[in-house]
């Protein structure tokens, strides 16, 4: 069985429905900031939230914490690492991920449905799901427009690390070519600013987000 | 030394905070202003500048999206 770790730092706010989601494809249990240990973990998601209130810039703080010189580390010797909006955001100014999040086009802060298009990347988190299959699943973010350099785009794009897009006419913060999620070289670190864990169970509207864990867990099995 | 960090957005990077800002003037009586820009300010003392710049480049601004400049001040 999958053994899911899920960061919680101060100021996040998503880790119980990460920890949910994560527990429906295998067993999870939260990782404090402070924790340095990963031992007997094979996924860690860092979740959406506003880590240490998102001062300086969203995710430039987290960065430093103990726990994510350990996640890292986790990534670099391949262990698959999921990060989801504040979490995304934090991987991309660790270096985990190329590109930076900045404040949405129209300032606003956004909560909505989206529709995303998988683009076929290889990813742990993305065996299940078919290249042109699209997903329901919500975003609610200030600052998730996706940018990252003309040249840095381009090998982006060549090195197929562009994992999600919103679909046509659905990009609501102006993120560069609609990009919605990327994943680093290696496949293993994904991080997306739409919530699937917000998308496990049809209470809430979709259950498409469940793939995303599940991909993983049936590649960990 | 005490010092001075402005952060500035990358020139060429949609700024959506300095755009509004830009918009709202007219309506204010405010003409001709343009190209307004929000950034950062960081005032901070160092025993040692020299590390300054690096200390910038890690934590204070994200040089893939914004520029910063040191001021000495006094």
């Amino acid at each position: 069985m999958t053994s899911w770790g899920v960061l919680q730092f101060p100021g996040s706010c998503d880790e119980r429905d990460a920890l949910h989601a994560c527990s429906l494809a295998g067993e999870a249990r939260l990782v404090w900031h402070e924790e340095r240990d990963l031992n007997g973990l094979d996924a860690i998601v860092v979740p959406g939230g506003f880590s240490y209130g998102d001062y300086l810039r969203a995710g430039a703080i987290a960065r430093f914490s103990p726990a994510m010189e350990a996640v890292a580390e986790f990534a670099g010797g391949g262990g698959p690492v999921l990060g989801i909006c504040n979490g995304f955001q934090v991987l991309c100014e660790s270096g985990l991920l190329p590109g930076a999040l900045l404040q949405n086009e129209g300032i606003r802060f956004l909560c909505r449905q989206v529709d995303l298009v998988a683009t076929g990347a290889d990813s742990v988190f993305l065996h299940d799901i078919e290249e042109g299959e699209t997903l329901s699943v919500p975003v609610k973010h200030q600052s998730g427009r996706f940018y990252a350099p003309p040249e840095q785009l381009d090998e982006l794009r060549e090195r197929g690390q562009v994992a999600l897009r919103y679909a046509p006419g659905q990009n609501p913060n102006g993120s560069v070519d609609d990009i919605a999620g990327v994943v680093n070289e290696a496949g293993n670190v994904l991080g997306l600013m739409p919530h699937p864990e917000h998308a496990v169970d049809s209470l809430t509207g979709s259950t498409d987000g469940l793939a995303l864990f599940r991909s993983l867990a049936g590649v960990a099995a | 030394m005490r010092a001075r960090v402005l952060i500035r957005p990358k020139e060429g990077i949609l700024d959506p905070q300095g755009k509004a800002v830009e918009r709202s003037l007219p309506a204010l009586g405010f003409e001709g202003i343009s190209h307004v820009h929000v950034g950062r300010l960081v005032e901070l003392e160092a025993e040692d500048s020299s590390r300054l710049s690096e200390l910038c480049e890690k934590l204070l601004a994200n040089p893939l999206i914004e520029d910063f400049e040191v001021q000495e001040i006094e």
